[in-house]
């Protein structure tokens, strides 16, 4: 490893061994640092360089199974001091968890066992301020450019990021990785008809700058989108078939990820609680949760705790295989860890997804959208209208009436309903066209029945 | 007010700054020519403390520091931020930052003064520097208070979270400015289940105070409230869907008024004509019944300040009265534009991001109305009495707000309480809509935290029992409202 990695190393073994000295049974730091620079531009007009770099380092400690979290971006001597003394000062006030503690020692993985996932883009640190506004410039200028009905714009952001952690365990783990990201948005406003705004914007992220998508269609992917919102009007409350894009789709997958997770679970705070090895979607819905895809947003080598990353079918074909799990929500729930501990630069730890995926199915878009008599096309949602202990759901939506299999007319300011349990099992086509942009991600697929509210 | 909590930058600290540090460099930011150029210190210590379970499972503390430094040429900014504070670093960040523009500076040194600030947020108790057995102590009793209320309570979390933000602001207009802004925020969240069936519910409050709060809100109080949300909630039926009348409970709804209305109104929006409000000053845009008000002054409020994160004092600023447009929420930099003063808007979430106008604590004042005639004049219509939470389409006011508590009105009085209830509008349209005002105007208690652009801040709501004659209800009994 290099030297960045070697110094972060080096600082989260002297936390962990002050730690112990201190009278700590358990010590687990991780340290980190990263940089990133971002360009926007406003009506072809630089608005914004930014340029950072960030560390800190994040400890959790155990006494006689109490726990205690601290963090500190303060690296100097008295900071890291701080750092450990309100560590085990907080562990003393907390009270006994007979749940709390280390992963078993046996499951630790070793740095040789690591999958390189090509997470990091070694040339990306080369695209200075003057190029980051180029990008910038171009992909706005694109949405600008076409149609004298974009009238205005909320910019475009160029940005690139890069990051590097450790995780130095007392039970005798260490591990590194890094990892780069660069993205750009654009977002027109189109003028309507009645003078009313409509935004509308389109991005691209990836971790290698070769693979991301060219500043001009993404401009020109944008200002589609804000022009085909234009003239949109309410519709009447009805039920109606109700087909999810992958933005709007990725909403709904990221309920079922929060529903899935060990906390959740044990706390009875999703209705997913005790559903295991029963039907919770239809068959043709598979969720994987893999962290080992190569490049991917959400991918890692190892997990929160140190156990070795592995992929874990969530769904099979509508039935529910296993909860994500970290050491603790095993234990609470006994089960087995699934290797899906994340921890916090803060310190905590918890369960959470990598790349969490609806896998996709075999038909295109278009075939989806023309076996579809009348529906809903839903590209956007708003709000926060989900209960996760209840399933209930219900978000403002905007997209676009399907008739005789065609998008027909823009449709804003309605809500959609159905509590997420029928949502998942109502699912009756997935189409083909999964992009790998966010960790969470959906193909687009249709659900054979909704409650629209409108007029 | 004193804490073992002490920035390196304050005077007295590791690594003190004062004027002439400052001076120094601000001038190194304007080297290559900007107009103008900010230093924002900021130290912010923060702890938080778990109560799960029936034990406290687990406490936590952080401290997260460093010097954003901003420099602005024509409408560009330059922005950079390093997380100590060595002279080579902040130099760097300086340095970094000055990038912006490409000229020639000016080598002429920058004065700096103190003004006087208020004192909006004195604390008796600061909760930082109390023995962490005290709240321990306190959230124990909050889940005590839990169990005890209802033997279908199944789960109690309870928490407190507590920050000591500390700042200092120097700007090439001259200004040198510190500020300490305490926030203390309590919160409880039950799980009840009966049958089978589970709901939860929800209880918090808070403020730029210390754990002098509780003399007024005891955990249990809260715990009550959690529970009896709750277990309403089990009786709740299905929500209608349509266009109907709509009451909103005072005090929480703000938070309605907040996105509906509020963020359309921070200038930045208005001076790059984004916003469905621009241009529209001195026009009709709301009901003769509204006025609105953005008022940094509340005293502990968990929105107000002393100085904003450009070093104004921020004070009551009326953004809508009698339904007439009167002014935009200004950052310095739209102030500028728009050839006005600042409103001390200017708010930013920590020193890694710049500043932009913000809300402080925005409210819609009373009216004339008894609350109790308001609900006797609606048929059928929908009580909104607590929100999960918000969003909108600034562009266009398109917002949509989600209900923890909503009960159906018939005949002028509550009936079923509700699940899964949306409120889908346009926030002005809505204002518009406003028919009648209570004369109970209530400001929540302090639980709201605001974010845009990825940045979140405090903020503080109110209003007082509105009725507003047409809102769209996302439920999902088609046919039931008419």
């Amino acid at each position: 490893m290099s030297a960045p990695e070697d110094e972060l190393l080096d600082r989260a073994t002297r936390v962990v061994e002050r730690a112990r000295q201190m009278g700590a049974d358990v010590a687990e730091a991780t340290a980190r640092q990263g940089s990133h620079l971002s360009a926007k531009v406003r009506m072809r007009k630089p608005e914004l360089v930014e340029e950072a770099g960030s560390r800190s380092v994040g400890l959790r400690v155990m006494i006689d199974q109490q726990v205690a979290v601290t963090y500190t971006s303060d690296l100097s001597r008295r900071g890291l001091d701080r750092l450990v003394e309100d560590a085990l000062e907080l562990a003393r006030l907390s009270e006994a968890d007979s749940f709390a503690g280390p992963p078993d020692p046996s499951l630790l993985s070793d740095e040789r066992e690591h999958a390189e996932l090509k997470l990091y883009d070694s040339g990306m640190s080369d695209v200075d301020s003057g190029a980051a506004l180029a990008r910038a410039t171009a992909g706005e200028a694109a949405a600008l450019d076409a149609s004298p009905r974009i009238t205005n714009s909320d910019g475009a952001t160029f940005t690139r990021a890069a990051g590097s952690s450790v995780l130095v365990t007392s039970g005798g783990f260490s591990g590194t990785s890094r990892g780069t990201y660069a993205s750009l948005v654009v977002r027109p406003v189109a003028e309507d008809a009645d003078g009313k705004k409509r935004a509308g914007s389109y991005w691209a992220a990836r971790r290698h700058l070769d693979a991301l998508e060219g500043a001009a269609a993404v401009g020109e992917e944008a200002a589609r989108r804000t022009l085909r919102k234009l003239g949109a009007t309410k519709l009447q409350s009805c039920d109606l078939p109700v087909v999810f894009d992958p933005d709007a789709g990725r909403a709904i997958l990221g309920l079922v990820a929060s529903c899935v997770g060990g906390g959740a679970i044990w706390r009875k705070s999703s209705y997913l609680a005790g559903r295991l090895d029963t039907r919770v979607a239809s068959d043709l819905v598979t969720i994987v949760d893999d962290p080992l895809i190569l490049r991917a947003p959400g991918s890692r080598a190892f997990d929160g705790e140190g156990l070795l990353s592995r992929k874990n079918v969530v769904i099979q074909g509508g039935m529910l295989e296993t909860y994500l799990l970290d050491s603790y929500s095993a234990r609470k729930l006994e089960m087995k860890s699934t290797a899906s501990a994340s921890r916090g630069a803060s310190g905590g730890v918890g369960a959470s997804t990598s790349n969490f995926i609806l896998q996709r199915g075999d038909s295109s878009v278009d075939d989806l959208l023309g076996s579809t008599r009348r529906g809903l096309y839903v590209t956007e949602m708003m709000g926060f209208g989900f209960n996760a202990v209840t399933g209930d759901f219900s978000r403002g939506a905007a997209g676009f009436l399907i008739e005789d299999g065609e998008l027909t007319r823009p449709i804003n300011e309605v809500t959609i309903s159905l509590p997420l349990d029928d949502l998942l099992q109502r699912i009756d086509a997935v189409a083909d066209d999964l992009d790998q942009r966010t960790a969470i991600a959906t193909p687009t697929f249709r659900v054979s029945s909704m409650t629209i509210a409108g007029r | 007010m004193t804490s073992r909590y002490q920035a390196p930058f304050a005077l007295g600290g590791e690594s003190p700054i004062d004027a002439q540090l400052a001076s120094r460099l601000l001038t190194r930011a304007l080297e290559k020519g900007g107009d103008y150029a900010d230093l924002f210190f900021e130290y912010g210590a923060s702890a938080s403390y778990a109560y799960d379970e029936g034990i406290l499972k687990s406490a936590g503390r952080g401290v997260a520091m460093g010097l954003g430094v901003r420099v602005m040429k024509g409408d560009a900014t330059g922005y950079a931020y390093v997380e100590d504070f060595t002279p080579e670093a902040m130099d760097r960040a300086a340095r970094m930052a000055a990038g912006i523009a490409s000229g020639a500076g000016t080598k002429d040194p920058i004065g700096l003064d103190t003004p006087d600030l208020p004192s909006r947020y004195d604390v008796a108790r600061l909760s930082l520097d109390i023995p962490g057995a005290d709240k321990r102590s306190l959230l124990e009793r909050a889940d005590r208070a839990a169990r005890a209320a209802d033997v279908r309570v199944v789960r109690v979390d309870a928490s407190i979270s507590e920050e000591l933000r500390e700042i200092l602001i120097a700007t090439s207009t001259g200004r040198f400015v510190r500020d300490r802004q305490p926030l203390l925020r309590f919160g409880i969240r039950v799980i009840v289940e009966e049958n089978g069936k589970r709901q939860s519910g929800s209880s918090g409050g808070g403020g730029r105070l210390g754990l002098e709060y509780f003399d007024g809100h005891s955990p249990e109080e809260h715990a009550e409230e959690a529970v009896r949300q709750a277990l309403v909630m089990l009786d709740a039926r299905e929500a209608p869907a349509g266009e109907m009348e709509v009451v909103l409970a005072p005090g929480d709804s703000g938070i309605l008024l907040h996105e509906a209305v509020g963020h359309g109104l921070e200038a930045d929006f208005n001076r790059k004509g984004t916003s469905n409000y621009t241009g529209r000053i001195g026009e009709q845009v709301a009901s003769p019944l509204c006025t609105v008000v953005d008022d940094a002054t509340l005293e502990n409020g968990r929105g107000s300040l002393n100085v904003d994160d450009e070093g104004f004092e921020p004070s009551s600023t009326t953004l809508i009265e009698e339904g007439i447009l009167r002014g935009y929420m200004q950052d310095r930099h739209s102030a500028e534009f728009f050839g006005l003063g600042p409103s001390g808007n200017g708010r930013r979430e920590s020193f890694r991001s710049h500043p932009m106008p913000r809300m402080t604590n925005t409210l819609l004042l009373g009216g004339e109305s008894d609350p109790e005639e308001i609900l006797r004049s609606v048929k059928c219509g929908v009580y909104a009495r607590k929100f999960g939470g918000g969003q909108v389409d600034i562009t266009n006011g398109d917002f949509v707000f989600s209900l923890t508590e909503g009960y159906l009105i018939e005949d002028g009085k509550l009936t079923a309480p509700l699940k899964g209830v949306n409120l889908i509008g346009n926030g002005p349209d809505v204002m518009r809509e406003v028919v009648m005002l209570g004369n109970d105007m209530a400001i929540s208690d302090g639980i709201w935290t605001c974010g845009k652009d990825g940045q979140s801040v405090p903020v503080g709501v109110g209003c007082p029992t509105v009725k507003i004659a047409k809102v769209t209800v996302g439920g999902t009994q088609i046919g039931s409202a008419s």
